[in-house]
């Protein structure tokens, strides 16, 4: 016996320790991962020994070897040996062990139950401690449910060290074991008011935690919270309460008014930041309007949550943030990415008709300094974000806007030409009175385009050219120098572009040549007019030999037309009337709902066959059943994959809507592909090179701050102007046009646009129908109208509602109101209470009809909801306050929004696994496939994505951006729709109201 | 408003990623965790001192702070607090400093369970516990006399 005890601690003198451990892994940097298979080795050796002091050395270091990465699992009841050793020294090191290495799955974790207990209740508080500490790591459901009670008897330990460990390790053993919240209840309660602190700020803790799972049934402790609140100086417990009660008071409004005084005071009086900015938010979020605009200096000390908390501030009080513009500014000087993308976002938010050259001067500044494409790309994106804002709702000046782009098109490599070229269209068909502007512009674009070819195909800059082109030709007649244009047009270079440019290029050039031939034919010279024919014919044909088939097809049609033309100008006859025909008439913007308000005529069967299909598809006519597996039908057609702009621009505004609502989302990663190719003398020639070579008296390429100062210049002038013709009114009397406006400080109202900028509005179908009408009780003096679902925000909803006075008498004074759900809360005007009607803002006379919007917020759309509310008016003659009760139902249908979808697109979507599934059937349905289609997707705003005989795929999204996929199959009278969503509560639903819809007809 | 708003994990890298420390108040598997140490590395150390000390990190975000060639880096969820945390780590370096008399990695290291210890006695269950830095050091120096 005592010989073993001597070999042990003889054997103990050559055991490494921890240190030697340590120094020995330092040592071995080369072969570390040798070094530690053997340290493991001599490990296990230790481990069989019966000696525990041996044991606990070799878990210590086996612990160590665990937080370097290597897997110890092996050692798991060696660890609860040690763990259950009476020496506090190695029962800690036992305890640390178990808690780094032990997880649920641990199976010798049941063997523990009792040792635990033990310790739980050891006289010595330091062991109890150390269980403790151990169990808040490693508790199992079954650890929980045994132990429970022991934890809960810890609660009210004399000391206070222990209390508050059990408090803490209370709300593990709550999650892992939600039956023993009740009983332990009360006593949590009975901590908040322990006279230790540490104890209390953990029942605070805990609470906190548990009244965010389920704040409903905490509102009772709210007056004792408060009390804590004003009494408590431990800065950490008073985050807590406050997160608490931003928890609490959209639960109970009162809770907010009486917030407000000690949030403030705490705003005031805190030296802690952390505490500072945990106020601030909680006042943002539960929109009191207390002095925030005092608090946004104090916060924009610490820069990047000022800038988040500004933005939230920005909803509900621009005025206060808009006057640390630049301060804003400044941040974009900042070295973190981070910070620069939270005061570009900021930006996007405060510009106004008075700001924006200035701030985009700004920007644009920047653009130039910015490393790295991902940053350019978002300062590009959000220039124009900028800009384009609200219809450009703060554009004075579209010249300058016009040049904006055009300088933006100089930048290397970045990833959005089509973007800017899609502004550029947009602008140039929707502002007339830029058009001039622009097309010269665009002309000088196109002359310089050998400057962007350099690097053109690896980036998408090139897009830009398919604007410009196509602005020359459509607005040819506004060209100082339309030959020249053509011949830039026609040039070889051309054919490097991609196929859809050149396509654009082709079709635009014969609208030149339109347009040149008219200018031509005038002169009594007619071989001008033959030279550019023969300038055509001479180019063409490098056109006809392309590749791409919308080219070739579109380059040898007009080849022939012009030849033909050729042949009548040598027989000198005129035929420049003729060949502008046509191009005439003028391209109008649409709508995007336009094509869905125009009515189809009676007997027009759009889904119908116009020829019989070709009988060989029936041999792949088997149903594709398979159509929501992966074994994806193979008859995708190929597609214009181009989707079209306005929708490209709805969905980012969407994105970029929930991205901004989610200050945390991480931005998609760069592409780390290089866009930007390295070409030698291209891409560095300065500016003032273009201007010598551009023979075209346009001014250049402008620089857009030259308009900043113009537009300052004329903004004087205006003043200047309105003061004199103020002055000559007085004093000549004489009634001219000026304005009455006070020239005292420039308002925003005051700042007129530079030249008539007539925003040609989109064009609806005369046709249109009007909103689709719900037939309501026909004894209702007032119809209610069903809700059209618009996106606004992420869920914002906007319902018109029409009301019709089928009475006979004259309504005024009417008042909308709506009792809010949780879900949905009608959005009044600020300063409003919570349950204040909104104003009809017209009256009825008899018989009319008369149309209103009504924003909602609504917070969850899975579900479908009425909502209650009242309309109350005057009759005018009797003048006698009435009142109507009606219901809003929201359908889920209602949230969802047509949207169009690929088949590939829709594919992969299906594929992607993300989706659950869900079917119906309908029975009974007498109605031919087509029909029942259009059904689908007028009622429940689908759209088809696919359709093969008696099987249809359709598609439709949700304001939130759920996916809904259906597959559609019809054999005899019963319909069949399998359905799939990545919400199954909202799929749900919605396959309700179809068969809703279908048991109706 | 959704997210807890406890601690994820608690990690002490050096510059090379070496971990000093890694205290886990979430089930990960071994994996995951060292996955997560890796990546945790790969985000923070890239940053410079002018940056700010909070980056998103999947889900979550990473509230960290430089010592000399040691990062203090702790994970929460993304609605939490930042400064509270920050606040929080700096008490944590100051216990440290105490508790180890001018702290330096190389204490880290040799006495790595004693700084699980502190961890253990300022943040229990993902919870800031202790904040009073006499209270958590006449523990540690209780815990201590018992070795």
């Amino acid at each position: 016996m005592a010989l073993k005890i001597v070999k042990g601690s003889i054997d103990r003198m050559f055991d490494k320790n921890l240190q030697d451990l340590v120094r020995g892994i330092r040592n071995h940097k080369e072969d570390e991962a040798k070094y530690i298979s053997t340290c493991i080795d001599e490990i296990k050796q230790e481990l069989k020994q019966d000696n525990i002091a041996v044991k606990a050395n070799a878990v210590c270091k086996l612990t160590y070897l665990q937080m370097l990465g290597y897997d110890v699992s092996w050692a798991a009841f060696n660890i609860v040996e040690v763990m259950s050793s009476s020496k506090f020294t190695y029962k800690r090191i036992g305890y640390l062990a178990a808690s780094q290495c032990f997880h649920e799955n641990t199976d010798v974790i049941m063997l523990t139950t009792n040792q635990i207990r033990k310790d739980l209740s050891s006289p010595n508080q330091y062991d109890t401690g150390v269980a403790l500490t151990g169990l808040s790591c490693f508790v199992t459901p079954d650890l929980a449910r045994d132990l429970a009670n022991d934890i809960m008897t810890l609660m009210s330990h004399t000391k206070p060290y222990i209390r508050k460990k059990a408090v803490l390790i209370m709300y593990k053993v709550f999650l892992k074991y939600p039956e023993s919240l009740r009983p332990a209840f009360p006593r949590l309660k009975e901590k908040l008011e322990d006279p230790d602190p540490g104890v209390q700020s953990a029942a605070v803790n805990v609470i906190c935690e548990l009244a965010r799972r389920n704040p409903k049934n905490y509102l009772s402790l709210a007056p004792l919270f408060f009390k804590l609140m004003t009494s408590s100086t431990n800065n950490w417990v008073l985050i807590k309460i406050i997160k608490l009660f931003g928890a609490l008071t959209p639960l109970e409004p009162r809770l907010g008014k009486k917030l407000i005084e000690p949030l403030t005071n705490l705003i005031h009086s805190t030296s802690a930041m952390s505490l500072l900015y945990e106020c601030v938010n909680t006042v943002i979020a539960g929109q009191y309007s207390c002095s925030v605009g005092s608090v946004c200096l104090r916060i924009s000390v610490v820069k990047y949550l000022g800038l988040l908390a500004m933005s939230k501030i920005l909803k509900t009080h621009p005025k206060s943030v808009q006057s640390h513009k630049d301060l804003i500014l400044q941040c974009l000087d900042d070295k973190d990415e981070s910070i620069r993308l939270r005061a570009l976002d900021l930006l996007y938010g405060m510009v106004s008709k008075k700001n924006l050259m200035e701030i985009v001067k700004k920007l644009m500044i920047h653009v130039d300094k910015a490393e790295g494409t991902t940053y350019r790309d978002e300062l590009l994106t959000k220039i124009i974000d900028i800009c384009s804002q609200s219809n450009y709702q703060y554009i004075t000046n579209f010249e300058w806007y016009i040049s904006i782009l055009v300088e933006l098109t100089r930048l290397e490599g970045t990833r959005h030409g089509h973007l800017i070229a899609s502004q550029m269209l947009d602008v140039a068909i929707r502002v007339k009175a830029i058009r001039a502007f622009a097309v010269a512009q665009m002309a000088t674009l196109l002359d310089n385009a050998h400057l962007l070819t350099g690097n053109m195909q690896r980036n998408g800059i090139c897009e830009v050219l398919y604007a410009a082109a196509w602005i020359c030709g459509e607005f040819s007649e506004h060209l100082e120098n339309p030959v020249q244009t053509l011949e830039a047009m026609l040039r070889p270079k051309v054919a490097t572009l991609p196929g859809h440019i050149q396509a654009v290029y082709v079709q635009n050039a014969a609208k030149l040549f339109a347009t040149i031939l008219k200018n031509q034919e005038g002169n009594t010279d007619s071989t001008a007019a033959q030279e550019t024919s023969q300038l055509m014919i001479d180019r063409l044909p490098l056109f006809v030999q392309s590749a791409n088939l919308e080219v070739q097809e579109r380059a040898s049609c007009i080849l022939q037309l012009v030849k033909y033309i050729q042949k009548l100008q040598q027989k000198d006859v005129e035929v420049a009337e003729e060949v502008s025909a046509l191009f005439a008439g003028e391209l109008n913007p649409v709508a995007p709902k336009a094509q869905k308000k125009v009515p189809v005529p009676e007997g027009l069967d759009l889904d119908a066959w116009i020829n019989e299909p070709p009988s060989e598809s029936e041999s792949e006519d088997e149903q594709p059943k398979a159509i929501f597996t992966k074994e994806e039908p193979k008859h995708s057609r190929p597609r214009h994959t181009e989707v079209d702009e306005k929708e490209l621009a709805r969905r980012r505004e969407a994105r970029k809507q929930e991205q901004a609502n989610n200050p945390f989302y991480i931005k998609a990663s760069p592409s780390s592909q290089k866009v930007y190719q390295e070409t030698p003398g291209v891409e560095h020639i300065p500016v003032v090179q273009i201007d010598l070579s551009v023979p075209l008296k346009v001014p250049g390429l402008p620089m857009s701050d030259q308009y900043v100062k113009l537009e300052e210049e004329r903004r004087q002038k205006e003043r200047a102007e309105k003061k004199k013709k103020e002055k000559k009114k007085r004093k000549e009397k004489r009634s001219g046009r000026g304005k009455k406006h006070d020239s005292g400080p420039e308002s925003e109202e005051d700042i007129t646009p530079a030249h008539v900028v007539d925003i040609v509005t989109e064009e609806m179908p005369e046709n249109a129908l009007p909103s689709d009408d719900d037939d309501k009780d026909p004894n209702d003096p007032h119809k209610v109208c069903d809700i059209q679902g618009n996106l606004q925000d992420g869920s914002q909803v906007v319902v018109s509602v029409i009301f019709e006075n089928k009475s006979d008498s004259f309504l005024k004074s009417m008042e909308f109101n709506v009792l809010d759900s949780l879900n949905s809360k009608l959005q009044r005007p600020e300063g409003s209470g919570p349950h204040d009607g909104l104003t009809v803002p017209f009256q009825l006379p008899p018989g009319v009809s008369n149309e209103a919007r009504f924003v909602f917020t609504v917070q969850s759309i899975v579900m479908p909801q009425k909502l209650k509310g009242t309309l109350t008016f005057i009759v005018k003659d009797s003048s006698t306050h009435e009142k109507l009760d009606f219901k809003l139902h929201f359908t889920c249908t209602s949230y969802l929004i047509t949207t169009p979808c690929y088949s590939d697109a829709f594919a992969k979507l299906l594929e992607s696994g993300d989706l659950k599934s869900s079917s119906v059937r309908l029975e009974g349905v007498n109605m031919p496939f087509h029909h029942l289609l259009a059904r689908i997707c007028f009622h429940h705003h689908f759209s088809v994505v696919e359709r093969i005989d008696s099987c249809a795929s359709m598609y439709s999204r949700s304001i939130q951006g759920h996916h809904v996929c259906l597959l559609v199959k019809t054999s005899g009278q019963t319909v069949s729709i399998d359905a799939k969503c990545d919400e199954p509560t909202l799929l749900g639903n919605v396959l309700d109201e179809i068969k809703q819809t279908f048991s109706q007809c | 408003m959704s997210g807890t708003f406890v601690i994820r994990f608690i990690l002490i890298q050096n510059r090379a990623g070496k971990t000093r420390l890694a205290k886990w108040y979430m089930q990960f598997d071994d994996d995951e965790k060292q996955k997560l140490i890796e990546e945790v590395h790969a985000v923070v150390t890239v940053r410079d001192a002018k940056h700010t000390n909070f980056v998103e990190f999947r889900n979550f975000k990473i509230i960290y702070r430089r010592y000399a060639g040691l990062y203090f880096c702790i994970c929460v969820d993304v609605t939490d607090n930042n400064l509270a945390y920050l606040e929080g780590i700096h008490n944590f370096v100051e216990v440290l400093n105490e508790y180890f008399h001018n702290v330096c990695e190389l204490d880290l290291v040799f006495n790595f369970y004693k700084v699980y210890t502190v961890v253990d006695e300022m943040f229990l269950a993902g919870e800031i516990r202790e904040t009073s830095q006499t209270k958590v050091l006449k523990q540690l120096l209780m815990l201590q006399s018992l070795e």
